[in-house]
């Protein structure tokens, strides 16, 4: 399986090739991507000198232009395709149609994929991205438990990348509008959820509050680890009882899946964390670059090994980790 | 501009969706979307009974669609899927690309529902070359996008082949999970639910720590804590050329709520359901939570 990891940043691209990821997907500084932050992603120099690094070291490069453009940024969409063409990436990541669209026209040996943002959850959607736009391969939401990965695998007509490691998205990606609903930008509009924009900290007598847009998303104790303001993490208050209503924060570990992901014919395994540290990317891509070096070496006998788990644990949400969807009790 | 209710996005006894139709059938609603659309394990009417409720709502003289899931994962959910898109006479409102595939590839025309990701004019002029016939805008878009999104329809050409369907009345459909969050607050593992979505006719409602309505938890979907009404709106969509107004049904003053709107299509002036607990941020490109005058 091709381990594509993620890069915000230069620096961040750097320690993904150099702990020797198969693929960096990048995006650009702007809101066609769907991890538009301040500071982050790449102006064409800087992606210029990304494919020069990566390409020199044989890792490929995709870009991710899967936001979803409304009809007066149409251009910014148009010209970041024309780039990432120009640049000669090896894939771009797209979700909205009328991009996969202009995409397929103008650049027909372009490869293409389908973003998780595309929300296809099974293998008739695939059929119509892969029919109508030519796509090679797609990657999944992490909604699907692992028999249902299977049950798109066995009939996708395209091949599949799913999720392997870092924040833990709950809902169908593409198709949420928590965020927008308390701050009115949303991972489809602008390429952000939960924006830091929003986020403001505030130490009352009952703790330390987060707050997005005003609205109190949790209050946190001394001994309590504060938590980013991500609001389906919040802790919020139904029926009297207060709780992590949506989800805990945590993030998605699935190394212990390699030997079933393999199986079921699965091509690529996808680091998350494009907002992330150089020093963080480094950690986890290296973790799992020996993981899946372990497993194909030996795939008989591929255990988990505890450094690899206590690596990752350290750099996860809250410090905790879960199987997520793939498993069926955490639904 | 017509008036259409969408599908039933809760969980009630099969005798309560029956009563509700029933009530419905002597109100100014044109079009009637039927079906689950939001998880497979609620069956209190199966796919014939919601073909045999679809006949008689046209025998009343209503248009009447046939809503599919919107967050298909299973392989079982395809096969309702593929019986419902087969049915050759009731039109489909596709809720997931999958139904797209299945409608487009047997050339039948079909209507795409919020949770189809429409954000421009062009992505509705390539679905409308595959059988898209009416759309509903994503609901986090604004009147403003809407408005460009037409603009870009003339130059597409589609201006007059397209329906707009605006979602105007209800709690706003805002996410799908894996997760059932109604079963997570009864400490319920999904695979067994009991089925717990049915005591909640208007899903359950989530607040901050100070209170504050944010979100209604619907099994797997998450909708907004506050309704969505855009009634005073009316005029404004009638300028812009919106052909239909939706209104999502809740399990109380539908008739009331129904009456209202047409009042308001015929150019009545309408005061605002009394209701604290509105929002329409959305259609003014502010916070969908917000409530704008």
């Amino acid at each position: 399986m091709e381990l594509v990891c993620p890069a915000g940043s230069l620096p961040a691209l750097k320690a993904a090739v150099d702990n020797s990821a198969d693929a960096v997907y990048i995006g650009f500084k702007d809101d066609t991507n769907a991890r538009h932050f301040a500071g982050l992603n790449f102006n064409d120099k800087k992606a210029t000198k990304a494919l020069e690094y990566a390409t020199d070291r044989g890792v490929k490069v995709f870009v991710a232009i899967n936001t979803y453009p409304q009809p007066e940024g149409w251009i910014r969409w148009q010209k970041a395709v024309d780039l990432a063409a120009d640049l000669g990436v090896n894939a771009l990541i797209c979700a909205d149609i009328s991009v996969l669209d202009y995409a397929r026209n103008t650049y027909p040996t372009l490869n293409l994929h389908l973003s998780v943002q595309g929300s296809a959850t099974n293998y008739e959607s695939l059929r119509f991205y892969q029919q109508h736009f030519d796509i090679k391969r797609a990657v999944l939401p992490r909604v699907l438990s692992l028999k249902q990965v299977q049950q798109v695998a066995i009939k996708s007509p395209v091949d599949l990348e799913v999720f392997a490691f870092g924040s833990l998205c709950i809902m169908a990606e593409g198709r949420c509008h928590l965020s927008s609903y308390l701050t009115d930008q949303s991972p489809n509009t602008c390429g952000a959820c939960s924006p830091a924009s929003f986020v403001r900290w505030q130490e009352t007598s009952e703790g330390l509050e987060s707050r997005l847009n005003d609205i109190l998303i949790d209050k946190f104790q001394p001994n309590e680890k504060a938590g980013y303001p991500t609001l389906c993490k919040g802790r919020f208050e139904v029926a009297g009882t207060v709780y992590n209503t949506i989800e805990e924060p945590t993030s998605l570990n699935t190394i212990a899946l390699i030997p079933q992901l393999s199986a079921i014919g699965i091509k690529a395994v996808k680091i998350e964390g494009r907002q992330r540290s150089p020093a963080y990317v480094a950690q986890v891509v290296s973790a799992w670059r020996q993981a899946l070096n372990s497993y194909k070496t030996d795939p008989n006998n591929f255990t988990v090994k505890p450094h690899w788990q206590n690596e990752l644990a350290k750099i996860s949400e809250g410090t905790q980790t879960t199987l997520g969807a793939y498993s069926r009790p955490w639904q | 501009m017509k008036l259409s209710l969408g599908p039933i996005l809760y969980f009630w006894p099969k005798q309560q969706v029956y009563d509700f139709y029933q009530n419905i059938i002597d109100t100014p609603i044109d079009i009637v979307y039927l079906g689950e659309t939001v998880c497979s394990k609620r069956r209190e009417l199966n796919t014939d009974d919601w073909l045999e409720l679809a006949q008689q709502l046209a025998n009343a003289g209503k248009e009447v669609v046939l809503s599919t899931l919107a967050l298909i994962s299973a392989e079982s959910e395809l096969n309702s899927l593929r019986r419902i898109c087969c049915n050759n006479s009731i039109i489909i409102e596709a809720n997931d690309m999958a139904a797209v595939q299945l409608l487009s590839a047997q050339g039948v025309p079909f209507v795409t529902g919020p949770a189809i990701n429409i954000y421009n004019g062009r992505s509705l002029s390539l679905l409308h070359q595959q059988g898209l016939k009416r759309w509903v805008m994503p609901v986090e878009l604004s009147a403003h996008t809407l408005q460009s999104i037409l603009t870009e329809c003339v130059e597409q050409g589609i201006k007059d082949k397209v329906e707009t369907e605006v979602f105007s009345y209800g709690y706003l459909p805002l996410a799908y999970s894996a997760r059932c969050f109604t079963a997570r607050f009864r400490h319920l593992p999904k695979d067994n639910c009991q089925f717990v979505c049915i005591n909640y006719p208007d899903g359950i409602l989530v607040n901050s720590q100070e209170k504050q309505p944010l979100f209604t938890l619907n099994g797997i979907q998450t909708q907004s804590g506050s309704v969505y009404n855009l009634i005073n709106q009316i005029p404004s969509m009638q300028k812009m050329g919106i052909d239909i107004v939706r209104l999502s049904p809740q399990s109380h003053d539908m008739k009331q709520i129904i009456n209202q709107y047409h009042a308001a299509i015929q150019g009545e002036t309408v005061s605002l359901i009394a209701n604290d607990n509105q929002c329409n941020g959305y259609w003014f490109a502010e916070p969908g939570i917000n409530s704008c005058l």
